[in-house]
């Protein structure tokens, strides 16, 4: 059951990786870029280290979401929302 | 001799170096037309270069996969006690740990009592990358122009009447929630998951979204250049001091003086805590930091 | 044939981490856009990391964080993968920062931020 999980979400990381890389967006490539990391997290804390968990979480799928956004408004990549 | 070579040397850094030397022979015509049967036009070259690269990148590739799963299949089986990297240290570490570091967390006592040097050294690099943040964005009169300035002025008249209401109760609401967990993480580092860096990277998230909601003109009032500056350094130097005196007296923790306490309390675990708040706030000053250059360009 | 894929299922983690690795790598060096290209290497990046604890897990043990007051070796996981990653993922956040920080640069000095393009311009500017 574990190890069903698991593959689960071992695939999902897998989808994620090739489709934030293949998207023609940026938006939607950081976008993705997040939600890998939040499988990540759990991924961590299926691997019995909670000191991951919670750095990845607040740092992975947080700060580096926020800092990938900032630089898109800069370059004038967030074509199609309100900040254009 | 010594000073024309450093001009030289200078000229070639800034890419202003004259002196280029008789590198072209005078070509004749002969010569140039002899040439032109086996040159390439440029389009070409780049499409010829673009397939060359494509199939290097992709062969390359390929052999570092290949030669990676090839040795992932040699290894010992997933989650194995035999495994090679479960060794004496591991041992050592989780039997003594709590005794010598007086931490409950071992991970906190491992990375922060016996390897704190490593410690050190990586709130170091995060002080340089946002140093060098900083260079490359930090707004002065060499490195912006008119029409940035005014672009900048105008964005941020926008901010301040465009402001959304939801946003703000919402944040007004959450952000005490999501500092007091932050500072429950660091000072809880020692005997909960957790510790300075998660900590410091949650207060510095909550600094992040209240800069979003309100603005950072809001935030500057109690947290500006000043304040980045002192509690950076400040936090560093501490470390570094705290450390140089658990040194000083031995490196085992057994002269310091400071009673290691009774696992489990907050005020337990000798100098852990200590160096967790340092590494704590220079987490959370980074995170913000490298938001305010991105966003503004100055902190 | 049957030994192979059940130590491939054994060894999930690893073989996950490998072909991410594969896929940052991939894309770090065909993709023209510089954004992408550092999506790709923080992929990388945390595939190493993945790589790394998962030599640390051992099955059916506990999180290295005593309870009950047991200091048993044989309870508790590999708590040196999980501190070796800790501090590369933070630096790993610090490490992009600066290449974002980078990319506005040239945004500001070029106006785009297509790696070809950025070339040619550079090119056409020396010239």
């Amino acid at each position: 059951m574990t190890i069903a999980f698991e593959m689960l979400l071992i695939l999902s990381l897998i989808i994620c990786a090739v489709s934030a890389l293949m998207s023609r967006r940026l938006l939607v490539a950081v976008v993705i870029y997040m939600a890998y990391s939040l499988i990540m997290t759990i991924i961590w804390a299926l691997l019995m280290s909670p000191d991951l968990a919670i750095t990845e979480a607040a740092v992975g799928a947080g700060v580096t979401g926020i800092l990938f956004l900032t630089t898109l408004k800069k370059i004038h990549a967030l074509k199609g929302t309100k900040d254009e | 001799m010594k000073k024309d070579m450093w001009k030289r040397f200078s000229a070639w850094v800034n890419g202003t170096s004259e002196e280029r030397g008789p590198l072209e022979l005078p070509d004749t015509a002969v010569h140039h037309e002899k040439k032109k049967l086996f040159e390439l036009s440029d389009e070409q070259k780049i499409r010829l270069f673009k397939a060359g690269y494509l199939a290097v990148a992709a062969v390359v590739c390929l052999a570092v996969v290949s030669v990676l799963l090839y040795t992932v299949f040699q290894l010992p089986l997933f989650g194995d006690p035999n495994n090679p990297a479960v060794n004496d240290v591991v041992e050592r570490y989780v039997e003594k740990g709590l005794e010598e570091t007086g931490a409950v967390n071992m991970v906190a006592g491992m990375i922060i009592d016996y390897r704190s040097f490593d410690n050190f050294v990586e709130s170091s690099v995060l002080f340089l990358a946002v140093t060098s943040v900083m260079m490359l964005l930090l707004r002065d009169k060499n490195n912006i122009s008119r029409e940035e300035d005014i672009q900048e002025e105008h964005e941020r008249i926008i901010e301040k009447e465009a402001s959304d209401l939801i946003l703000q109760k919402v944040v007004s609401m959450v952000l005490p929630c999501i500092m007091l967990f932050g500072v429950y993480v660091v000072l809880n580092g020692h005997i909960s998951p957790g510790g300075g860096f998660s900590g410091g990277a949650v207060m510095g998230a909550g600094l992040i979204l209240y800069a979003s909601a309100f603005g950072t003109d809001k935030v500057r009032e109690l947290f500006n250049m000043k304040t980045f500056k002192t509690v950076t350094s400040t936090a560093l130097l501490c470390y570094a001091a705290s450390k140089a005196y658990s040194f000083y007296t031995g490196a085992n923790g057994l002269h310091t003086g400071i009673p290691l306490g009774t696992p489990g309390a907050i005020f337990s675990s000798g100098l852990i805590l200590v160096l967790d708040i340092c590494v704590g706030m220079v987490v959370a000053c980074t995170m913000y930091g490298f938001y305010v250059l991105f966003a503004r360009g100055e902190i | 044939m049957d030994g192979i894929i059940e130590k491939a299922i054994s060894l999930r983690f690893e073989i996950a981490a490998v072909i991410l690795f594969g896929i940052g790598f991939i894309n770090l060096l065909l993709q023209s856009n510089l954004i992408k290209k550092i999506v790709a290497f923080n992929v990388m990046d945390s595939s190493v990391f993945l790589f790394l604890a998962s030599q640390g897990y051992i099955e059916g043990r506990m999180a290295p964080i005593v309870t009950n007051g047991v200091t048993d070796a044989a309870n508790y996981v590999n708590p040196i993968p999980a501190g070796l990653v800790l501090t590369g993922i933070v630096v790993s956040v610090s490490v992009s920062a600066f290449f974002l920080a980078l990319v506005q640069r040239l945004y500001k000095h070029y106006h785009t931020v297509d790696f070809d393009e950025i070339m040619m311009l550079a090119k056409e500017r020396v010239e």
